[in-house]
């Protein structure tokens, strides 16, 4: 039976009191922190044998590292109630940035998605993965769950309005990642079956009308999805390559160092979007189930720290962040094995690049504050 | 707090109704986790067999194909930036024997020059496999020296490429830019997929703000390479013969040409005219906001930042204290001195603070009631008596003085906003500078001490000549005199008029932009000003006189000197006595032909003195080559 004090292990952390001179207690949670170094230490490793002796790109990935730790320390530290207090100031925030990048914005990759601030630009939309779920969660804190109708629509255009202006950059991969991200916490809500059902179906009745909407290279990706022979030269001859390194690693792998496509340069963007098949055809299906196992334990552990949080606001962020790990773990770990059609999503903590993973480790500093706020209460 | 009660809150329904879905959505991630570990057993386990013989016998590489960079013409075709061939020297170590002899019969040919042999095989031995490493670049010459020697050294290599070229070098580059290596920063912005064979990109100028015109999109071939990834055969690389059909190419798109709105000729001609003089020079069309010369000097050659620069070379470069890198065009801020005299003069005309008519009179200095400090005039005795017409004419300050503070300063710094001082004017390369329009609340925001916040009526005088606070850019200088020339109607100045298909030719126009017009309450103030400066480069007392004397055109123009280095209360400004750097900066604006103008110019030269002798002979040299008047100079080349 479950009754309304639960602990489900979320005392078992222990402030890292030698951290901070003075006896200041840091609030850190030891198995987040541990399992994601164990992620970002395997990550380092392959990393190497995917750029060779690239000094200064590892470099720039430990810089990226370091500063991601950073944000985690930080956000680890911001009790939830002041989260929740600036939530509504940083959607409006980083929604306004959004709207100045549509006006302003930098053109890359012949889209507007960066915006620059004298010597850092930086993508706002990456940091809408972590918007749109605070709002949500904000917006359901002082009501009771599950939403009504109304309630429910509301939190669709928290979800859809920074989406559709995402899509419009035209960044379809991310817009995508920030409606799972949206849609996930509005599940947690417990939202009636009878309105996931009536979403469901009208997602699949409004595809082809999407298809209408979609840039050509978004099309081209999606009939490479199906037909990856139908491109061999372009998106489709990635896939190829990267089910070729995937099969061949076995179940063992050809071991560090020695995985031939990796290394005869066939397999693309290996340092980035495909490091998961450089992974797989060095270490096998061994290293890959060490990976996927830690990823689980990140994720059984957010779980554990959603049930355990104290009110809504905090279960549905926990909740909602750690299940969008997930979503990112499969849907990149899906397009590299071929399950899934190529969109641009980096392999969580692994990946080198951008600002994915300092969004990534600013959530889980969240997740460690929220799993903290019990032992500050009772403090 | 945390745990009071809410009324319409039932704690423990919504908690379990929030573990339902937690333990649902636990159940998810198991039954996706599954299906990838499902999919992993099935490529790893059950058809590794397939897999393994795929990759073992992988030999089909897709390689990219850089696009051909477009081209950028001036308005009448000339070539301002091209591809010429390069040769490079290539390694592949795996084939080197001995490393050191081969390095060492390289110098000895001379094909390897200014290298350190040390840490060049350092760097040769530190690649892996059948990389090729690039030893250095060869001339023409070079390349076919080592072309009939090729069999005696075996896994050295030609490898041929193209690389921007600038044939008028320096001349146009701050309006051109250049290209130079791809760096990390350039590399977050852009696409990696469609830079796969590309090594430079456009740093400035037109090269950055239109690089994605310019880029073209990648191609690729399929190569076949043996297992350790030796290329075996390349279609591309070799001619015609032997194309396996398994093996495909999708050729690279060229990128576009750029027709640019700049006429060499004046460009020419302006920089020609500077010398080596530090300072900047800007024609533009007052018809359209083309700019038909856009000048910075020094400048700097192009060609080295394409070929690669040196870090020595580069240091060398940054550290010059002329700044040949700073585009002094677009982000220079120069007081505009008494340039904006007939700007200044139409404002005081639509507010009615003056009657151009009355006549003041000019005795050398001007005093503000209630005070004793004398600002002078440039002219120590004085000019006499003075109206609107005679004071732009003769550039006399006293006029100005008095106008400045019957105007005030608010509807000074507005009227100076109208003709777009204080922004960018929004040309379309980057690197603008806004300028300042000095007021009184500029002065609250600039200032954080609040004694320094005050504004004092002193600082309105020397305003009304363009001293003190306000700051304009040559280019928002020739910009604000093609709006007098076209009677307020003003354009965004632009460097692109058109873009052209390599392929088809096919030519694609861009269209000007109107800008904000200047509004008058009279526009026959227009041709007051107009007039007045006419007046300026053709009546015997105009201080423009002797910089256009015998021009077979009608040029109306204002000259102006700006002050660098205050003078004490009772000193003389005696050129020979001030350090260079100290001199006035030298300033000409003009337009022409007077009657239906078609060009309008402003040339700032730094510490050049009085804007008539310093600045006045580089406009002229400008509008003479607009004209197509025969220079009495060298030709260049």
């Amino acid at each position: 039976m479950a009754t309304a004090t639960i602990d489900w292990g979320a005392n078992q952390q222990r402030p890292l009191r030698s951290l901070l001179p003075g006896g200041v207690s840091l609030n850190v949670d030891l198995p987040l922190l541990l399992t994601m170094l164990a992620i970002t230490g395997f990550g380092f490793i392959v990393l190497y044998s995917a750029v060779g002796e690239n000094g200064s790109l590892l470099l720039r990935q430990a810089v990226r590292c370091g500063i991601g730790f950073c944000a985690f320390f930080a956000l680890a530290q911001v009790p939830p109630n002041y989260l929740r207090a600036f939530t509504p100031w940083v959607f409006c925030g980083v929604f306004g940035l959004l709207l100045l990048v549509m006006i302003d914005g930098e053109v890359g990759k012949g889209a507007q998605r960066w915006l620059s601030l004298g010597v850092v630009s930086f993508q706002p939309s990456e940091f809408m993965k972590l918007a749109v779920p605070l709002m949500v969660a904000w917006f359901m804190h002082d009501r009771s769950l599950p939403p009504t109708l109304p309630q429910v629509a509301v939190l669709v255009l928290i979800v859809l309005v920074p989406a559709l202006l995402i899509a419009r950059q035209p960044d379809l991969g991310t817009a995508l990642l920030v409606v799972a991200a949206g849609s996930l916490t509005i599940l947690l809500t417990g939202v009636s079956k009878r309105i996931i059902a009536a979403v469901g179906l009208a997602g699949l009745v409004s595809a082809p009308i999407a298809w209408q909407f979609m840039l050509d290279y978004q099309r081209a990706r999606v009939i490479t999805f199906l037909n990856p022979e139908s491109d061999p030269l372009g998106a489709g001859y990635n896939i190829i390559q990267s089910k070729i390194a995937i099969g061949s690693g076995g179940i063992f792998g050809k071991g560090w160092l020695n995985g031939t496509q990796a290394h005869l340069e066939f397999l693309p963007e290996r340092s980035t979007d495909f490091i998961f098949a450089v992974m797989a055809e060095e270490f096998g299906l061994m290293g890959l189930l060490l990976l996927l196992a830690l990823y689980l334990v990140l994720v059984g552990r957010g779980l554990f720290i959603a049930l355990a949080a104290q009110d809504t606001f905090t279960r549905l962020l926990a909740g909602s962040l750690t299940l969008t790990f997930f979503v990112y773990v499969f849907v990149n770990a899906g397009m590299v094995s071929g399950l899934l059609p190529i969109v641009g999503v980096p392999l969580p903590l692994v990946s080198a690049g951008g600002t994915s993973m300092v969004t990534l480790m600013a959530g889980f500093g969240m997740l460690a504050a929220i799993s903290g706020q019990k032992k500050r209460l009772a403090a | 707090m945390e745990n009071a009660e809410r009324p319409f809150k039932d704690q423990m329904r919504e908690q379990k109704l929030f573990q339902s879905r937690v333990i649902a959505c636990a159940v998810g991630v198991l039954l996706l986790t599954a299906m990838l570990v499902g999919r992993l057993v099935q490529l790893q386990v059950v058809d590794t067999q397939h897999f393994t013989e795929l990759s073992e016998g992988n030999r089909i590489r897709t390689a990219p194909l850089a696009p051909t960079r477009g081209l950028i013409f001036d308005r009448n075709g000339l070539l301002i930036a091209e591809n010429l061939p390069t040769w490079q020297l290539v390694a592949v170590p795996e084939e080197i024997d001995d490393l050191d002899g081969t390095l060492n019969a390289l110098t000895r040919l001379d094909l390897l020059t200014d290298v350190d042999l040390e840490e060049l095989a350092g760097s040769v031995r530190s690649r892996l496999g059948f990389e090729r490493v690039t030893l250095g670049n060869l001339s023409e010459s070079q390349a076919a020296r080592f072309a009939v020697r090729r069999h005696r050294y075996p896994g050295v290599d030609i490898q041929e490429g193209l690389v921007r070229h600038y044939p008028y070098a320096g001349a146009g580059v701050h309006a051109v830019g250049y290209v130079g290596s791809i760096s990390s920063d350039d590399l977050e912005l852009i696409d990696r997929g469609e830079y796969a064979a590309t090594s430079q990109i456009g740093k400035t100028g037109v090269e950055r703000s239109y690089e994605s015109v310019l880029h073209g999109q990648v191609g690729y071939r399929q190569q076949e390479v043996n297992a350790q990834g030796r290329v075996l055969l390349d279609p591309a690389m070799t001619e015609g013969g032997e194309n396996q059909p398994t093996l495909l190419t999708r050729w690279p798109t060229p990128g576009r040409h750029l027709i640019l709105s700049i006429d060499m000729r004046l460009q020419l001609a302006g920089a020609r005219a500077m010398g080596v003089q530090r300072g900047a020079a800007v024609a533009i069309d007052p018809r359209n906001g083309d700019l038909l010369a856009l000048i910075s000097t020094p400048g700097f050659d192009p060609n080295r930042f394409a070929a690669g620069l040196s870090r020595n070379d580069y240091v060398a470069l940054t550290t010059d204290p002329d700044n040949p890198l700073f585009n002094r065009a677009l982000a220079g801020r120069y007081p505009p001195g008494s340039t904006i005299k007939p700007m200044l003069g139409l404002a005081a005309l639509h507010h009615e603070s003056v009657d151009p008519h009355e006549d003041h009179y000019c005795g050398g200095y001007f005093r503000l009631p209630g005070s004793t400090h004398r600002y002078r005039d440039w002219r120590p005795q004085g000019h006499g008596a003075m109206n609107l017409h005679s004071a732009i004419v003769e550039s006399c300050d006293v006029y100005f003085y008095q106008l400045a503070v019957e105007l005030g300063i608010d509807s000074l710094g507005s009227s100076l906003t109208a003709f777009g001082f204080g922004a960018p004017t929004g040309i379309d390369i980057s690197g603008e500078a806004a300028g300042i329009v000095p007021s009184r609340e500029w002065k609250r925001q600039q200032f954080a001490n609040p004694a320094d916040q005050v504004w004092f009526p002193g600082e309105t005088v020397i305003a009304g000549i363009g001293q003190g606070y306000t700051q304009v850019t040559p280019l928002q200088l020739a910009n604000a005199s093609a709006a007098v020339a076209a009677s307020g109607r003003r354009f965004r100045p632009r460097l692109l008029i058109g873009t052209e298909d390599a392929v088809s030719g096919a030519f694609e126009q861009v269209e000007p932009v109107e800008a904000d017009p200047v509004h008058v309450a009279d526009e026959s103030h227009w041709q007051m000003i107009q007039d007045a400066m006419l007046g300026v480069t053709n009546e015997p007392s105009g201080s423009g006189l002797t910089a256009m004397l015998g021009t077979p055109y009608t040029v109306a123009g204002k000259t102006g000197t700006a002050q660098v280095f205050s003078v004490g209360q009772d000193e003389e400004y005696d050129e020979d006595n001030v350090d260079e750097r100290l001199r006035d900066h030298g300033l000409f604006v003009a337009f022409a032909p007077f009657d239906a103008p078609e060009i309008a110019v402003a040339v700032v030269v730094e510490n050049g003195g009085g804007g008539n002798r310093a600045a006045g002979p580089v406009a002229r040299a400008i509008l003479d080559a607009y004209f197509g008047i025969e220079d009495h100079g060298d030709s260049y080349d």
